[in-house]
């Protein structure tokens, strides 16, 4: 169990974040840059040292400024994998991997074995004698997993690990990545920005937004209920705010938006609201559609994105106003020839309109 | 060809600025290389041999080598490990010891060496705690290497600083989420990657060395056989033998000009297989 709360002044940047980590679990970290996710993962690291706060882990105190009590990196059971990878250039594989071992003293029988495996549950037992320049992208990645793994850590601090990867190793290094996170009984914070990453990894995401943390749960509950415009659209969820229109006719209410209504099959309460229509919600048609969706848009395909990367769904997000996140199969894609540039209208239920409740805070 | 590339735009003006750079430059590396080919125009090579196996080379010859390499080790473990304290923290009266290495660099060497003197002579701040050891360093060749250690530190300290705060932080941090201790990451990491510039320090230390007279004339004296180094030889030389005087400039010239070619020379770029490293980026 992980649990953090710290404040931290950087500059003319406030940092003020509280994060939970259950046992044997995967927190995602997601926000925008100069959110505030390196400064925290600092802080946990030990690299960095917040000026209020604590940080316990499975009971010990790494952190405490009321105590002045502060645990500097290496002496806490971590491993961290950056972006940046940070290999010793001038060490090979295998030593890269046995560093960690033998700045902790572990005898050379012991150091070997475990160095091994390592390389072995990676698949790179065979690069074991290479330096880091005679590596590939994809290797590089392995190795440096295996450099943070081998020393059993308690926390497992994983920064953008798969963002210097091109696409195809990207793709394979996440599999095996997700599977070893399943293994291994260590917790783990993941930072990230792609919100593929988020879905697959965290069963539990926590948001960062200008040095805040906006919002923390299950990805199904963000999903749901995203409270800001950010988390809907890091998750593609279309999220409008809006104050519900006066002249409602019967039997549906209204919520006036700056370019438009949508329509709702709920009551609302008067005033200000917040409402998610999900992607998936959303049918495109080439024609202006006669059935009985309330809500229709017209507007033109400005990207196709595919979602996940490499999956059966297409996001398309479209210049209507106001502007909509659709999701539909490759398919229904092929099917209707949609392209960007190309006018579509996007229609949708008004029962497709969730008011969501506003945070209690 | 870069250079007619970037002229090219002006080439309506056979360009003023490129015949200016050319004649300062040739003026300035003939006014370098003159001195040295005069020197070596002045003796035959057999000549130069006959001379360089008089006793008197020989003696300021294995003084100057002795003294200059163990002056060398000694600024080099001293120097590095002040290298990596600038290079890598802030610490009060930061900017005081940053002067004190530099000044050597700026000061005369006989100040240096009368300064020398007033701190190790007999009657001297610490010269009369070392003379209870028995220890005395004026005229003496410790002396010598002292001198020279004074005025070589500059040379390996900033070349070595220069080399560590260019390290990767990253690589550094990286070392500590490990659990590697400070000292653990300076022998593992930092000086294995700074490398490149600890040796330029070497090499620059080293020919400073080689090369000290001031301060040593001023400090250790000039007695043939145990502080009459090779600069010194030469000075003496210049008044009543002045073919050994040369025999031992062309010595002083080549010791040198090896030094600092061996150290561009030397493959330290690709020291860590860098350059193959950038090429497998692309």
């Amino acid at each position: 169990m992980l649990e953090l709360r710290i404040a931290s002044r950087l500059g003319g940047f406030q940092l003020e974040a509280e994060l939970q980590v259950a046992d044997r679990s995967v927190m995602v970290l997601v926000g925008e840059s100069g959110s505030g996710k390196t400064t925290l993962l600092r802080c946990l690291a030990g690299l960095h040292r917040p000026e209020q706060g604590r940080i316990d882990v499975d009971g010990e105190t790494w952190f405490d400024a009321s105590r002045s009590l502060w645990r500097p990196a290496h002496e806490r059971p971590l491993g961290v994998v950056n972006q940046e990878l940070a290999l010793f250039p001038h060490l090979t594989a295998a030593e890269n991997v046995a560093f960690g071992l033998r700045a902790r003293r572990v005898g050379a029988s012991e150091r070997r074995q475990r160095t091994a495996a390592a390389l072995e549950r990676l698949g790179i037992a065979a690069l074991a004698g290479r330096r880091p320049d005679q590596l590939s992208g994809g290797q590089r990645q392995r190795v440096a997993i295996a450099r943070a793994i081998v020393l059993e850590p308690r926390l497992l601090l994983l920064d953008e690990p798969l963002s210097a990867l091109d696409a195809s190793s990207r793709r394979t290094i996440r599999a095996e990545l997700k599977r070893l996170l399943a293994e291994l009984p260590c917790m783990t914070v993941y930072v990230t920005h792609s919100p593929a990453e988020a879905l697959s990894f965290g069963e539990r995401i926590t948001v960062l937004e200008a040095g805040r943390v906006s919002q923390t749960g299950s990805r199904e509950s963000l999903m749901r209920s995203p409270r800001s415009r950010y988390v809907a659209e890091f998750l593609g969820v279309n999220l409008f705010r809006g104050s519900l229109a006066a002249a409602a006719p019967p039997g549906a209410a209204h919520i006036a938006l700056p370019h438009g209504d949508l329509v709702l099959s709920e009551r609302a309460t008067d005033g200000d609201q917040v409402v998610v229509v999900r992607p998936r919600e959303i049918t495109l048609a080439l024609e202006r559609p006669t059935g009985t969706a309330r809500n229709v848009f017209e507007g033109a395909i400005e990207e196709l994105v595919p979602e996940p990367p490499d999956g059966e769904l297409v996001r398309v997000s479209l210049s209507t106003r106001p502007p909509l996140m659709a999701e539909v199969t490759r398919q229904a894609v092929e099917a209707h020839a949609l392209a960007p540039g190309r006018r579509v209208f996007a229609s949708f239920k008004a029962a497709g309109v969730l008011v969501v409740p506003e945070p209690d805070a | 060809m870069p250079v007619s590339a970037l002229a090219s735009p002006r080439r309506a003006r056979p360009s003023l600025a490129r015949i200016a750079m050319l004649v300062a430059g040739s003026l300035l590396v003939g006014f370098l290389a003159l001195p040295l080919v005069a020197l070596l125009l002045r003796v035959s090579p057999a000549d130069l041999l006959a001379r360089l196996a008089s006793p008197v080379v020989l003696d300021a010859l294995r003084l100057s080598l002795v003294t200059s390499v163990a002056a060398t080790a000694i600024v080099f473990v001293l120097g590095v490990p002040v290298a990596w304290l600038l290079a890598s923290r802030d610490f009060p009266g930061k900017r005081v010891v940053e002067v004190l290495v530099d000044l050597p660099m700026v000061l005369p060497p006989t100040v240096a060496g009368f300064a020398l003197l007033m701190a190790f002579g007999r009657a001297g701040l610490a010269g009369r705690a070392l003379a209870a050891f028995g220890i005395s360093l004026p005229f003496t060749t410790l002396g010598v290497v002292v001198a020279q250690v004074f005025m070589s530190v500059p040379f390996m300290v900033g070349p070595a600083r220069a080399s560590f705060s260019g390290l990767d932080r990253r690589l550094l941090d990286a070392a500590a989420t490990l659990g590697a201790r400070e000292t653990f990451t300076f022998f593992r990491v930092a000086l294995p990657l700074a490398l490149p510039g600890i040796l330029a320090g070497v090499a620059m230390s080293g020919a400073r060395a080689l090369g000290e007279f001031g301060a040593t004339i001023t400090f250790a004296g000039n007695l043939p056989g145990s502080t009459q180094t090779m600069p010194l030889a030469v000075y003496v030389a210049l008044q009543s033998d002045l073919d050994s005087a040369v025999a031992l400039s062309v010595l002083l010239i080549v010791m040198a000009f090896g030094l600092l070619l061996g150290l561009r020379a030397a493959p330290v770029g690709s020291f860590w297989g860098h350059t193959r490293a950038r090429a497998a980026d692309r």
